[in-house]
């Protein structure tokens, strides 16, 4: 009997690239037993999931090549397996679920045919391995099941598609469960609900569960032990409150430091200002559907409001509509006085200078065939009254610096950046026009937490030079906490409490918030224990 | 759905419409068919007899309404070549045209996609190198030329198949082998680039993860998402063949209605040239409704 279900030695990938070789993992140990949940912390470049990807036989050779190492399953060595041995126990005895369910289903077939096509593909008969998946998709929690076995992945909504991915791993009630940022891309409230499914899952069938995030909340809501890892090597491991509290490697120090929602939340500013932007009863209808419903609020000069909720919430439709992306289809948005809504083309044009917004994805808003100096200077080239030619090279340096970029790297491109690198080009880009307000949809959340604490950082420095106005979109609650001035909760297109910061954090007064707040994860385990606690006391009050 | 086609339908007899407009004019514009239809030295009286017999005197305008008048009745008029209904002799060409097409389409999409799935799973391996280089041949070499070396090789040197004309199967084989080389050649790049797409996908990840084997990993979960732009381009191929392979029918004396076309528009025929155009404008405007169906039935996120 082997000592560990499954066990990792010295695992070593390269991945062989135009470009040259890359270590993705250098002398990778790790095991992890039976009923017991392990997790890989590590940002984005850390190789956490490439031993997972070893395990299950997904690694590409060539690019990749396993240079070195051993994955003993049961005390076998899957790299000593053939194809179709690895390709019976993938599915079978090891099963894995993946970030973004909607792009991992495949959108042509029903969902009942893929969750029966892991039980067919290891021989159970089509009948029965369709009434299994019945049984698995009402196990998890699809309302409907029966109604819903031939429907498409299209049809469910995020979290119920990651549901139905859970259905699919367990068709074979495998003894490891491989889980790869699976709940990275949905809502706060939801990733409770399927981190508790996870959780129950594993003590109905003592499987193995190795859970692969960037997320400390998670580790602390959910592992036994965790491994953390920096550039392709492990630097830390053990339980999660010891790596926590007592965090040995520097990495982990700085990782843990970076964390959003444990520093001083922002005073109040003095409300007898006159508001730069002041929203009345705002809407917007298409056709039947209500997006957003008498939406009213107010930004003062210099403050960061910013506006939460879950996908769904009119939070983007609000941002959209005061930017006059959509027509508002009643209400008014007074900017100093003069109402968006209804302004005409020209004074709208003239005002889009001092309105800016910066978008989630910066790999998608900047064009990847402009230069970093014509990205920036073009706005010069809109608005040319804002600068004459002659200055704009030195503008553009200029605003390079200011948000932390060498100015020398003006004439590369996009692709050539980081990601974090690349919102800080957005932000440039957004102030070179000299706005006085700036739209932030989801600015941060594609980024690592490290790198998401710098363009915070960077945002507070540039408020407080700048004087600037930030209305900043986001579904990130800890991250709000530490740097917002008043808050703004949204649910189903409507604002159903707004308030100061501490006022939303320390005293909400809606369920609504309660519950959002409660499902948000802490990444220490204690308090994240606490926590759990009380999100379910909520659950049972409803 | 049926609103859908209904609005298909409707937009495509305004395209018909217009069609009709274009052509009656256009080929009113290549001259007067007099001039081809009697002797050179016929006399003015037989000339001005010719004409009123045809309707040819009456001012334009009124002959295209008579024209349209009669169409709406499925009257095409008479071929003035042939003496006999123009609808009829464009129904008899066609019918060799649906066929020919028929054939060749099946073979080029049930081969290209099966080779070029595979070439996509194997990429830049010796299958996929072999595939690749043939189908770029296939899709650059002129069809003439084709045909007429094959006619060089397979009949008059190896005198295996007959040159032209039509009669048993052997007779088919040069026509649709020619006709097979360029639409397979660019439907399998095409099914190539997309199945290389989808195999990369996050779905087809998962199907491995799930412990399927190759076959239905390919032929499963990627060759259906891969054949949305796949059939674009059959479609588009296969409006070209139904068009009348003009040349290729032309060289090995096929009845088809691209070779009907081409007589007809030498012999002024105009009615004739008339019908072939509706008819097989039709037969596209019915393909392409059929392919806007078929997204439909692969992809069930596409609903009209």
């Amino acid at each position: 009997m082997a000592d560990h279900l499954l066990e990792v030695r010295n695992l070593s990938v390269d991945f062989h690239t135009a470009q040259g070789t890359v270590h993705a993992v250098r002398d990778v140990s790790w095991h992890l037993d039976r009923g017991e949940t392990l997790a890989i912390l590590g940002e984005s470049g850390s190789g956490k999931s490439v031993s997972a990807s070893a395990i299950m036989n997904l690694i590409d050779c060539p690019p990749g090549e396993i240079v070195s190492g051993e994955l003993l399953f049961d005390g076998q060595d899957l790299l000593k397996m053939t194809d179709d041995q690895r390709r019976d126990l993938n599915g079978r005895r090891i099963a894995m679920i993946f970030q973004d369910p909607l792009s991992h289903l495949n959108p042509v077939y029903t969902v009942g045919f893929q969750i029966a096509e892991i039980m067919t593909a290891h021989g159970t008969p089509k009948d029965e391995a369709r009434a299994r998946a019945l049984e698995l998709m009402e196990r998890v929690g699809i309302p409907n099941a029966a109604d819903k076995i031939d429907s498409y992945p299209h049809e469910f909504s995020g979290g119920q598609r990651q549901r139905l991915m859970i259905a699919m791993a367990l068709g074979m009630k495998p003894d490891i469960l491989i889980a790869d940022e699976p709940t990275t891309a949905l809502d706060v409230t939801v990733q409770a609900q399927i981190l508790d499914l996870l959780e129950e899952l594993q003590a109905e069938t003592q499987m193995g569960l190795l859970l692969i995030t960037h997320d400390l909340g998670v580790v602390a809501e959910v592992a036994d032990r965790v491994v953390v890892m920096n550039s392709g090597e492990i630097v830390e491991t053990g339980t999660a409150t010891q790596v926590y509290h007592n965090p040995t490697h520097p990495y982990t120090k700085q990782l843990i430091g970076a964390v959003p929602g444990t520093g001083e939340m922002a005073e109040p500013m003095d409300t007898a200002i006159k508001p730069i932007l002041e929203i009345n009863k705002m809407g917007k209808k298409y056709g039947a559907f209500t997006a957003l419903q008498d939406a009213s609020l107010t930004v003062l000069p210099g403050e960061t409001v910013a506006i939460v909720g879950e996908s769904g919430s009119g939070k983007s439709t609000l941002a959209k509509t005061l930017l006059r992306l959509e027509d508002a289809t009643s209400g008014e948005a007074l900017y100093q006085g003069r109402d968006l809504v209804t302004m005409d083309a020209a004074e709208l044009f003239a005002l889009r200078r001092e309105i800016q917004m910066v978008f989630q994805d910066p790999t998608q808003s900047l064009n990847p065939r402009m230069s970093v100096y014509d990205i920036i200077s073009e706005a010069f080239v809109i608005h040319p009254e804002i600068l004459p030619k002659e200055k704009w090279t030195a503008r553009v340096q200029e605003l390079l610096e200011q948000v932390g970029l060498n100015a020398s790297h003006m004439y590369r491109y996009p692709h050539q950046f980081s990601g974090g690198q690349r919102q800080r080009i957005a932000i440039a880009r957004a102030l070179a026009l000299e706005p006085k307000l700036i739209v932030c949809d989801e600015a941060v959340s594609a980024l690592d937490v490290s790198i998401q604490a710098q363009v915070i950082t960077l945002l507070n420095r540039l408020q407080e030079e700048l004087g600037l106005s930030y209305l900043f979109i986001a579904h990130d609650l800890p991250l709000v906490r530490d740097f917002a001035h008043r808050v703004v909760v949204m649910q189903g297109g409507r604002i159903v409490e707004q308030g100061p910061v501490a006022q939303i954090f320390d005293a909400p007064r809606e369920i609504y918030t309660r519950n959002l707040l409660a499902a948000s994860l802490h990444p220490d385990p204690e308090v994240q224990a606490a926590r759990r606690a009380e999100r379910l006391d909520l659950q049972e009050a409803v | 759905m049926t609103a859908f086609l209904q609005k298909r339908a409707f937009a495509s007899l305004i395209s018909l419409m217009g069609l009709v407009v274009l052509v009656f004019f256009l080929s009113r514009l290549t001259g007067d068919p007099t001039t081809l239809y009697l002797p050179v030295d016929a006399s003015l009286e037989s000339r001005e007899q010719f004409r009123e017999l045809h309707g040819l005197n009456d001012p334009i305008l009124v002959q295209f309404g008579r024209y349209v008048g009669d169409l709406v009745q499925f009257d095409f008029g008479m071929s003035i070549r042939r003496s006999a209904p123009a609808i009829d002799v464009v129904l008899q060409a066609f019918v060799w045209t649906l066929q020919l097409a028929l054939i060749t389409m099946t073979l080029v999409t049930v081969a290209a996609i099966v080779i070029g799935s595979i070439a996509a799973f194997h990429i830049g391996g010796v299958f996929d190198r072999i595939a690749t280089f043939f189908s770029l041949i296939g899709a650059s070499a002129p069809d003439f030329w084709i045909a007429i070396i094959s006619i060089v090789i397979f009949s008059v040197g190896l005198g295996w198949l007959p040159t032209s004309g039509t009669g048993t199967v052997w007779h088919w084989i040069l026509p649709i082998a020619v006709l097979f080389i360029r639409p397979f050649g660019l439907i399998l790049q095409v099914v190539r680039g997309s199945m290389v797409s989808t195999l990369s996908s996050a779905y087809v990840k998962t199907a491995r993860a799930k412990g399927l084997r190759n076959k239905p990993i390919i032929f499963v979960h990627a060759l259906r998402n891969a054949m949305l732009p796949v059939i674009t381009v059959i479609g588009d191929q296969a409006a070209a063949l139904l068009n009348g392979a003009v040349v290729v029918e032309t060289i090995f004396g096929f009845p088809g209605v691209g070779k009907l076309m081409i007589d007809s528009i030498l012999q002024r025929d105009f009615t004739v040239v008339l019908a072939a155009i509706m008819v097989t404008a039709v037969a596209i405007f019915v393909m392409n409704i059929l392919i806007d169906i078929l997204y439909a039935v692969l992809d069930p996120r596409i609903r009209y």
